[in-house]
């Protein structure tokens, strides 16, 4: 995919976050493409997840703005965001765990409803929405968790959660899907399956993933970001990105530099 | 389909289930005329009082345990209903058709004000916040005299209701009931409709439920409006069975009394607050008349339920009657 040619979907300028006396997002400048991955890489502590929050809406940044499709969503509440194409996974598996499967996505599919009354409806019995059924249905195959859909999301084995969560987000129909380390936690088996459900979805939609898998990022993303220390060091494809003597010194180690 | 016969884990919803809430309404509707037939005419009133506390119990247990919101103000909506009534009916309007609907609109609408304000706090704070509220509203009311003050403000007689009359214990009986049972019947339609469904949700991962893109906000305030309004309704009933709306029924202690009934009947079971109101005023009745330190039996009660039945009475013989049962 060619970033290049597209618009700029996401435009984070000079946003910084702190806590404390902590700096950990200094005036972080970043463009992410409709259509690309975009990897956002960092050793630990780099701030990526700290982003993340602040894209996603969970934090709000103290410096800075965040525009997404030409709209400034700097001070918006993470509903709101949501509503206008933003969704995110996280890193430690976030789902309704004593929901089964089905329902796990068909909440996720029911906020997307805007028919009369959205979810403010007191009366019908949800179970028997088919439109709502059939699509979480869907979703669940679309991540390869067919056939799991009464089981209850607290005893699906860790990988399987991981993929229901990217099925919940998903169900939101985003335009941009934020990836907080998908495959945290996974043997490899299952994150090779993750990494083919990804290289699939970035096929459909924008995403601006975070993932500690060298082999994973380098694999999957158009351009890759670096981030050290709360401040992006440099945003390039993925070769320029392993040639760059300031990454490799700081990220990838300059012992055999 | 895949989805097919799925349903939620709480309010759980069966041919069944039906049946049994329907020979249980038939049963509660047969009481006066058996407790008559025994000349025990006097239960009828003490029965009528259990219903009334079930209902404002039962809308406490929505908030609570369907919404997940630790409310400690209930008493506020529970006494404004009271108050609602017997101020209308100081002003000549009697008709229950108008004075109940009114008294439900109150609370629901004082609902909407202190839980606008008190969402903007979790957990320990929402409590301490919603109970200074009921306060405020407690010491309002006992601070104006032209509404009684610390004696309350009596109702000449019980509400008119059509054709019906009031004053006979059993009309007021099956009113109750029709009341408590229409409540459950909403209730129970609710947890299965999408706005339930998005509770469950928010009760089981709120910041999740923000980031599929649902104002979680906004459902709290509805669910808690809800439960007020249905308590408003019950201290309508109340002050119609004591023929007062007493300040007592705005003390923080009412609310921990309403809290308590759910604990002991089960938190977040559709029929929770019915049981534990029940359980409690049978205690109450029972043992009031052999000793003055009832509440000594309640507080032991409470530990068996904490340590023996933790999801309460109605959860607990909700097992005894589905061991080997169903499906």
């Amino acid at each position: 995919m060619n970033g290049e040619k597209s618009a700029d979907l996401l435009e984070v300028a000079g946003v910084s976050r702190h806590f404390g006396g902590v700096h950990a997002l200094s005036e972080v400048s970043l463009a992410v493409a409709e259509g690309e991955v975009h990897a956002l890489i960092g050793p630990n502590g780099a701030g990526k997840t700290t982003l993340i929050h602040q894209l996603s809406g969970a934090q709000t940044p103290d410096a800075g703005t965040i525009r997404f499709a030409g709209e400034d969503v700097t001070r918006l509440p993470m509903h709101a965001r949501v509503a206008r194409g933003i969704a995110r996974s996280w890193q430690v598996t976030n789902v309704f765990g004593r929901l089964t499967a089905l329902d796990n996505v068909a909440l996720a599919v029911q906020g997307r409803q805007r028919d009369w009354g959205g979810s403010f409806r007191f009366w019908a019995p949800v179970d028997k929405e088919r439109a709502i059924v059939d699509e979480a249905a869907a979703w669940l195959a679309e991540v390869g968790l067919a056939g799991r859909e009464s089981t209850v999301a607290g005893s699906l084995a860790h990988g399987e959660q991981r993929q229901l969560e990217l099925a919940l987000a998903l169900a939101t129909k985003p335009r941009l899907l934020l990836l907080d380390e998908p495959m945290a936690g996974m043997g490899p088996e299952e994150s090779e399956r993750v990494v083919e459900l990804i290289e699939h979805l970035g096929r459909k939609v924008t995403l601006l993933l975070v993932e500690h898998d060298m082999d994973a990022v380098f694999r999957l993303a158009d351009r890759i970001s670096v981030l050290v220390g709360g401040r992006l060091i440099c945003t390039d494809l993925p070769d320029a990105v392993r040639a760059h003597p300031e990454v490799r010194k700081a990220y990838l180690g300059d012992a055999d530099a | 389909m895949a989805g097919e016969g799925m349903k939620s884990a709480l309010y759980r919803q069966s041919a069944r289930r039906r049946g049994l809430a329907f020979a249980a309404l038939l049963a509660l509707a047969a009481l006066p005329p058996l407790l008559q037939a025994l000349g025990q005419d006097f239960y009828v009133s003490v029965a009528a009082r259990m219903l009334i506390f079930a209902l404002a119990a039962t809308s406490l247990n929505f908030i609570v345990g369907f919404g997940g919101l630790v409310a400690f103000g209930h008493a506020a909506f529970f006494g404004a209903g009271a108050y609602a009534v017997a101020i209308l009916a100081e002003r000549g309007v009697t008709s229950a058709f108008v004075a109940w609907p009114a008294a439900a609109a109150l609370a629901g609408g004082l609902a909407l004000l202190i839980g606008a304000i008190s969402l903007r706090t979790r957990g320990v704070y929402f409590i301490m916040i919603t109970l200074a509220f009921a306060q405020m509203i407690y010491y309002l009311f006992i601070s104006l005299k032209a509404w009684g003050g610390d004696d309350g403000l009596p109702l000449m007689a019980r509400s008119t209701f059509g054709p019906f009359d009031l004053g006979n214990d059993a009309t007021f009986y099956w009113v109750a009931l029709a009341c408590l049972a229409a409540a459950l019947f909403l209730l129970d339609r609710i947890a299965h409709a999408r706005f339930g469904r998005v509770l469950q949700g928010i009760r089981e991962n709120e910041s999740r439920m923000a980031a599929l893109g649902y104002p979680v906000a906004a459902y709290q305030l509805a669910c808690f409006v809800i439960g007020g309004t249905l308590a408003g309704l019950a201290g309508a009933l109340i002050a119609n069975h004591s023929l007062l709306a007493s300040p007592n029924l705005l003390h923080w202690t009412q609310s921990g009394t309403l809290l308590v009934m759910v604990i002991v009947g089960g938190v977040g079971t559709l029929y929770g607050g019915f049981a534990g109101a029940l359980t409690l005023l049978l205690l109450e009745e029972l043992l009031t008349g052999v000793t003055v330190h009832w509440h000594a039996a309640l507080g032991l009660l409470l530990l068996v339920v904490v340590f023996r039945a933790p999801r309460g009475v109605a959860a607990w013989l909700h097992g005894l009657f589905s061991r080997g049962g169903t499906k």
